[in-house]
C-alpha cells in the first residue's frame, strides 16, 4: 500500500487557508512523509490522477467553475474538509450575498461615476469572454454544493489546526480539537 | 382632511386619559382615520402620553392591522388559510386583484383600497371569506367580488350586506351575512338562560364556595391548555394584590376556530355572566374582554349588551344589589396577532405593549394585569362557569367522560358536508364526529388547530377529551383528495408569520423547518432531511419559551409521523457523488447568463 | 436552616438562597451555565434559550426559573447540548457573523459560547439577511445583521443608563433592534459611555475607532472558554 493522497484547491479565496497549510512549517517534511500530494496548487498536478484520500477545500463557490472544481474534489476524495470561513460560510466574498448580481457588476465596471468604476474600465462594459465562468447569484458555502465532512475554521484557520485535523486523520484517530485551535478569526 | 393629525391625536390620546396603557386603542383610532400611524404621529402619540417613541414604534409595527405606511381608506383582508385556500380562495383573490388592477399588498393608485392576504379570521364555515374594513364578507365567487368591487368603487363607505345572516347577526348592530351555523346544540352552551340567574346563585354563596362549586365540577379551560378552571381561581383569590382581574381570551385566532365567534353572536349574556361570576369569586371589580381584531362587527353589539346589562343592575355598582361587589366589564380590541390569544402575550397586548408574551413565573395568576392577581378564561369557558353555577357542578360534572366534563363546542370545517358549530358531549370519537358533519372519503383530521395534530385513518377511533385528542375547538377535515403536506406548510407559515420573535428557537427555528419543507415539497430532499426535521423540531419545541414555539414544529411532525409514505415518494436519492441534490446551478447562474447574454458553455 | 434551598444540578447538591434563580444559585456554586441574553445587574430576560435547562424533566431557561427545594436540574447532558448548539447556530445562521473582520471577534459572547459547545461549523443554512447598519453616530454604530435581539442593550439603557434609547420593533423573523427615534442613532440621546453600549455581547453595537486594540492571542475569550471564571468559584462555598 503506499501512501494516503491528499488534494487541495482554493476557489473563491484568497490563497490565506494554503498559506497555513505552508505555515506548519518544518512539519511539512513530516507531512509529506505522511501523505503523498495530488492535484493541489502545492505541486502544481492539475488533475486528479485517481482517488485521494483527503481533500482539503479552501474558499467558497461564487462561479460555476467553482462548483465544477469542489464537485470534482467531492468525487475523487474519500474525505473532504472545508478549510477556513470562506468555505464554511461564504466568508468575505459573501458579502455580496444580498446584493443583485447587477448592482456587483455596475459597481465594479459601470463608467457611471455614480456606482463605479471600481476598477479602470473605460468602455464601461461588463467582462464577457465565453471562457469567463459565470458568476452564482451569490456566493455559496461549500457544504451547500457537496457534501463535506470536516469544518475547519479560521480566516485562516491556524497551521496547528490544519496539522492536528491532518495527523489524526491519517493515523485514523477522531478529530478533536482543543479549545484553543478552534476559533472563526 | 378635516381633521388635522395633531388634533387627532390630542383628541383620541386625552379621550384615553392620556394613559400609555391604552396604547392599542390610541394606535387603532389613529390607523383608524387616516389609515395608517405615520412617523410623525408615532412621534406626536409618544409626546402626548410622555412616553418614548420607540414604544409606540414597537406596538405599530407588531401588529397586522396596524401601518407605519398609507393604506386605502379600505382594506380588503382576504382570509389565506388552508379551508379558503381548498374553496377556490385564490380565484377569488384573483378576482380581486383584476377587478381593482393591483396585486395582493398593494393600494389602488387613487389611494382608496388596499388588498392584503390575512389568516384564518374565523369564518371556515363559510368559505372563503374577506374582511372589507371591519366587515366581513363571505363565500366568495368571483362573480361576488365583481360585485363588491363596483360598490367599493361607488362609495368606499358601501353597505356590502344585502342579506344578513340568522340570529344575531341581522340584530341592527352587528347587521353581518355572517352565517351562525349552529348545526348541533347542547345544553351547556346553546341552552336558554335567564340573565342574571348564575350571578344570583353565585351571590348566595360566598367566594370560596363559588370556587369549590367550580373546582367541584371539573370544568377543564376551553380555550386549549385545559387547565382546571376552579383551580386557577383559587390561585388567583389566594395570590396577595390589592386589585385582582378577569380576562376573557376571545381572540380567538388559533386557525380553525370559530366556535367564540358564534358565542360571542348569541350568548354574550352567558359569557359576561361567567365573567362576573369570576370576578365575585376572585375579589375582581374589573373584568376585559379582548377581541380579536377580526371580530370589531360585534363590538357595537357586545357593547350594547353590557350597557343592558349595567342598567339591568347586573354590572356596575353592587352588582345584583350585593353591597360591596361591585364589577365591570370593557372590551379590548387586538389588532392582527395570534401570539395576542397566549394570555400572557394577552396581558401585554391589553396593557398597551407588544403582544410578546411575559416570562413565567409569576404566572398570571399571582401576577398578571397591571401586576395583579389575574385569571384568563376562553370564551366558552365563562359560560360553562355560568351554567355551572345556574345547574350546579353535579349536573355539569354528569355530561361527557371521566376527566372530561360538560359539552364541547367544535368548530368544524373542510371537507364535509354541514360545517359548523356542534355541541357535543366530551368523549365523541373521531369516526362519530365525521359521520355527524357528513364528512366522505376523509383521510385525515386536524384536531386542534395549526398547533394541533394531523391524524389519519388508524386514529379515527380515538376520542375527542383532555386525555386523547385534546381540542380547543378546531377541526378540520381533508379529504383524500387533499395534499397534507401543502396543508402542512401553509400552517408553518402561519407560525412564521406569527412569532413574536423573542425566543431564538422559535424566531430562526420556524423558518428553518418551513425552509426544509419547501425543499422537500420542491422534490429535493433526501432521507436525511427528515431526520433534519425532527431533531431541529424537537429543539424548538423543547427550548421555545411559550405555547406558540412549543407547537409549532407540529404539522411538520405529525404529518411525519401519521403520514411518513407522503415524505417520502416525494424524496429523492441522495447523490452517489456526494453531491447535494438540493444545489440548482442552472438557477444559481441564470442572473449572469441574463446578464452576459449567453449561456453557460457546460450543460447542465 | 429555612433560609437557603438545596438543589441538584448535574449530580451535584448544592446551596441556594430563596428568590434565587437556577442561574443565580448555579453561579454562586461554580457551575457555569451557558447564556448570552442574561448579564450581571440587567432583569433576567429569557429570550437567547440558551440557558435551557431541564428541571425534573422539564425545560425552563435557567436564568428566569426560580429555584425550589429539591428540583433536579440537568445542565450538562448531550441533549441539552445538542439543543444548545441548535440554538447558537440558528443565531449564527439567522445573521451576518463574519467573524474574520468583526471588531467584537475574540470578545464576542456568541463565539465564545460556540467555541465552549465546540462547533466548527453551524449545521443550518446560512440565511445571509440584510438588516442594515446605522453608522449615523460619531462614536457608536449599529450593525442590525450581527444583532441576536439579546435585548441587553435595551434593559441597560432603560435600568442603568435611565434613558429608554433603544426598542424592538417588527415581529417573528423581522424583530430587529430600533432606537428611540424617527431617524437614526445620532439623534437619540445615547452617549458613548453610556452602559448600553458595553453591554453588547456581539459586534452589534459598537464604538467606533477603538476596535481591534487587543492582538489575537490576548483576547477574553483566546485562552480560556466562557465561564471559566464563574467554574474558578467551585468548591470555594
Ligand atoms: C399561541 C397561543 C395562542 C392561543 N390562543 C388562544 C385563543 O385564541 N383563545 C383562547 O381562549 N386561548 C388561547 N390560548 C390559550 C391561552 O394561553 C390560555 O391558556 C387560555 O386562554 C386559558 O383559558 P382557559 O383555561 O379557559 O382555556 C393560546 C395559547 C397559545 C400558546
Ligand atoms: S415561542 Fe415564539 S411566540 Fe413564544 S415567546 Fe418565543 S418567539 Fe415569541
Amino acid at each position: 500500500m503506499g501512501k494516503p493522497k491528499l488534494a487541495t484547491t482554493s476557489l473563491c479565496g484568497c490563497f490565506g487557508c494554503h498559506m497555513s497549510v505552508l505555515d506548519i512549517d518544518d512539519r511539512i517534511l513530516k507531512l509529506i512523509e505522511l501523505v503523498d500530494f495530488d492535484k493541489s496548487p502545492i505541486d502544481d498536478i492539475k488533475e486528479f490522477t485517481g482517488p485521494v484520500d483527503i481533500g482539503l477545500i479552501e474558499g467558497g463557490c461564487c462561479n460555476e467553475e467553482n462548483v465544477h472544481v469542489l464537485k470534482d474534489f467531492r468525487k475523487n476524495c474519500k474525505i473532504l474538509i472545508s478549510v477556513g470561513d470562506c468555505a464554511i460560510d461564504g466568508g468575505i466574498p459573501a458579502l455580496r450575498n444580498n446584493i443583485p448580481l447587477k448592482e456587483c457588476f455596475d459597481e465594479a465596471y459601470s463608467t457611471d461615476n455614480r456606482l463605479g468604476p471600481a476598477v479602470l474600465n473605460p468602455s464601461g462594459k461588463v467582462p464577457n469572454d465565453p471562457e469567463l465562468p459565470l458568476l452564482l447569484d451569490r456566493v455559496y458555502p461549500c457544504s451547500e454544493i457537496v457534501k463535506i465532512d470536516y469544518h475547519l475554521p479560521g480566516c485562516p484557520p491556524p497551521a496547528d489546526t490544519i496539522w492536528e485535523a491532518m495527523v489524526a486523520l491519517l493515523t485514523d484517530k477522531p478529530v478533536a480539537l482543543p479549545y484553543e485551535l478552534i476559533k472563526y478569526d | 382632511m378635516s381633521e388635522t393629525l395633531e388634533s387627532a391625536v390630542k383628541a383620541v390620546c386625552s379621550e384615553c386619559g392620556n394613559d400609555r396603557e391604552r396604547m392599542m386603542d390610541i394606535v387603532r383610532a389613529i390607523q383608524g382615520k387616516f389609515g395608517c400611524v405615520s412617523s410623525e404621529a408615532m412621534d406626536m402619540i409618544a409626546k402626548q402620553l410622555a412616553t418614548h417613541r420607540v414604544e409606540v414604534e414597537s406596538v405599530v409595527s407588531f401588529y397586522s392591522f396596524l401601518s407605519d405606511r398609507p393604506k386605502g381608506k379600505v382594506v380588503i383582508r382576504l382570509c389565506d388559510d388552508i379551508i379558503d385556500e381548498m374553496a377556490g380562495s385564490a380565484d377569488v383573490a384573483n378576482a380581486f386583484a383584476t377587478e381593482l388592477g393591483i396585486g395582493i399588498g398593494e393600494t389602488t393608485a387613487d389611494g382608496k383600497i388596499t388588498l392584503e392576504h390575512t389568516p384564518c379570521i374565523g369564518m371556515c364555515d363559510q368559505v372563503p371569506a374577506a374582511m372589507v374594513n371591519d366587515v366581513v364578507v363571505t363565500n366568495l365567487t368571483p362573480a361576488k367580488v365583481k360585485d363588491i368591487v363596483a360598490k367599493l368603487k361607488a362609495d368606499v363607505d358601501a353597505d356590502l350586506v344585502d342579506a344578513p345572516g340568522d340570529g344575531n347577526n341581522a340584530n341592527d348592530l352587528v347587521k353581518a351575512m355572517v352565517q351562525n351555523n349552529i348545526q348541533q346544540s347542547g345544553d351547556v352552551i346553546f341552552a336558554g338562560m335567564e340573565p342574571g340567574a348564575a350571578i344570583k346563585k353565585a351571590l348566595e354563596m360566598a367566594p370560596k364556595d363559588v370556587i369549590a362549586e367550580v373546582t367541584k365540577s371539573k370544568l377543564r379551560g376551553r380555550g386549549g391548555a385545559g387547565f382546571p378552571t376552579g383551580l386557577k381561581w383559587k390561585f388567583t383569590s389566594d395570590a396577595p394584590g390589592a386589585e385582582k382581574f378577569v380576562l376573557c381570551n376571545a381572540d380567538e385566532g388559533e386557525p380553525g376556530t370559530f366556535k367564540d365567534r358564534v358565542i360571542l353572536t348569541e350568548q354574550p349574556d352567558m359569557m359576561f355572566e361567567g365573567m362576573t361570576v369570576a370576578g365575585y369569586a376572585i375579589d375582581a371589580s374589573t373584568g376585559v374582554v379582548y377581541l380579536r381584531a377580526e371580530y370589531a362587527y360585534l363590538r357595537e353589539y357586545l357593547e350594547s349588551v353590557l350597557a343592558r346589562r349595567r342598567s339591568d343592575g347586573l354590572l356596575g355598582k353592587s352588582v345584583c344589589g350585593k353591597d360591596g361587589f361591585d364589577f365591570d366589564i370593557r372590551i379590548q380590541m387586538g389588532a392582527g396577532a395570534y401570539i395576542c390569544g397566549e394570555e400572557t402575550a394577552l396581558i401585554s397586548s391589553c396593557e398597551g405593549l407588544r403582544g410578546d408574551p411575559k416570562n413565567r413565573p409569576p404566572f398570571p395568576a399571582q401576577e398578571g394585569y397591571k401586576a395583579g392577581p389575574t385569571t384568563v378564561n376562553n370564551v366558552e369557558t365563562f359560560c360553562c362557569c355560568a351554567r355551572v353555577m345556574e345547574k350546579g357542578a353535579d349536573w355539569f360534572a354528569g355530561i361527557g367522560d371521566g376527566q372530561s366534563v360538560g359539552t364541547k363546542l367544535l368548530s368544524i370545517s373542510g371537507d364535509c358536508g354541514k360545517p359548523g358549530i356542534y355541541e357535543v358531549p366530551f368523549g365523541i370519537t373521531v369516526d362519530e364526529m365525521l359521520k355527524m358533519c357528513g364528512a366522505k372519503d376523509t383521510a385525515a383530521v386536524q384536531v386542534g388547530g395549526a398547533s394541533g395534530q394531523m391524524i389519519g385513518k388508524n386514529d379515527f377511533g380515538r376520542k375527542i377529551c383532555y386525555d386523547d385528542l385534546a381540542t380547543g375547538g378546531s377541526i378540520m377535515i381533508f379529504n383524500s383528495k387533499r395534499d397534507l403536506l401543502k396543508v402542512a406548510e401553509k400552517f408553518m407559515e402561519f407560525f412564521v408569520d406569527e412569532s413574536c420573535g423573542y425566543c431564538t428557537p422559535c424566531r430562526a427555528g420556524n423558518v428553518l423547518l418551513l425552509n426544509a419543507l419547501k425543499t422537500i415539497l420542491a422534490g429535493k430532499g433526501e432521507a436525511s432531511d427528515l431526520e433534519y426535521i425532527e431533531t431541529l423540531g424537537n429543539t424548538v419545541i423543547k427550548a421555545s419559551r411559550c405555547g406558540l414555539g412549543q407547537t409549532s414544529p407540529n404539522p411538520i411532525l405529525t404529518t411525519l409521523k401519521n403520514f411518513r409514505p407522503a415524505y417520502e415518494a416525494l424524496l429523492v436519492a441522495p447523490s452517489k457523488d456526494g453531491y447535494q441534490v438540493s444545489f440548482d446551478i442552472k438557477a444559481a447562474v441564470g442572473d449572469a447568463a441574463a446578464i452576459a447574454g449567453r449561456d453557460s458553455v457546460h450543460a447542465y | 436552616m429555612s433560609d437557603t434551598i438545596t438543589l441538584t444540578i448535574d449530580g451535584v447538591e448544592i446551596q441556594g438562597k430563596p428568590g434565587q434563580t437556577i442561574m443565580e444559585a448555579a453561579d454562586a456554586a461554580g457551575i457555569y451555565i451557558p447564556r448570552l441574553c442574561a448579564m450581571d445587574g440587567l432583569v433576567p430576560h429569557g429570550s437567547c434559550r440558551v440557558c435551557t435547562v431541564m428541571v425534573n424533566g422539564r425545560p425552563q431557561s435557567a436564568c428566569t426559573q426560580p429555584i425550589a427545594p429539591g428540583i433536579v436540574v440537568d445542565n450538562e447532558t448531550d441533549e441539552i447540548n445538542a439543543i444548545r448548539r441548535d440554538i447558537v447556530d440558528m443565531l449564527f445562521v439567522e445573521g451576518n457573523h463574519f467573524c474574520m473582520f468583526c471588531e467584537k471577534s475574540g470578545n464576542c459572547e456568541l463565539q465564545a459560547v460556540a467555541y465552549r459547545l465546540g462547533i466548527a461549523a453551524p449545521r443550518f443554512p446560512f440565511q445571509f439577511p440584510d438588516c442594515g447598519i446605522d453608522a449615523s453616530h460619531p462614536d457608536i454604530f449599529i450593525d442590525r445583521d450581527r444583532c441576536i435581539l439579546c435585548g441587553r442593550c435595551v434593559r441597560a439603557s432603560q435600568d442603568l443608563d435611565g434613558k429608554d434609547v433603544f426598542g424592538f420593533v417588527g415581529r417573528g423573523s423581522e424583530k430587529r433592534i430600533a432606537v428611540n427615534s424617527d431617524a437614526k442613532l445620532k439623534d437619540t440621546n445615547i452617549d458613548v459611555t453610556d452602559k448600553a453600549v458595553e453591554a453588547c455581547p456581539v459586534g452589534a453595537l459598537l464604538k467606533k475607532r477603538v476596535g481591534f486594540a487587543v492582538p489575537i492571542g490576548q483576547r477574553k475569550y483566546d485562552h480560556k472558554p466562557i465561564g471559566s471564571d464563574i467554574e474558578q468559584n467551585k468548591g470555594s462555598l
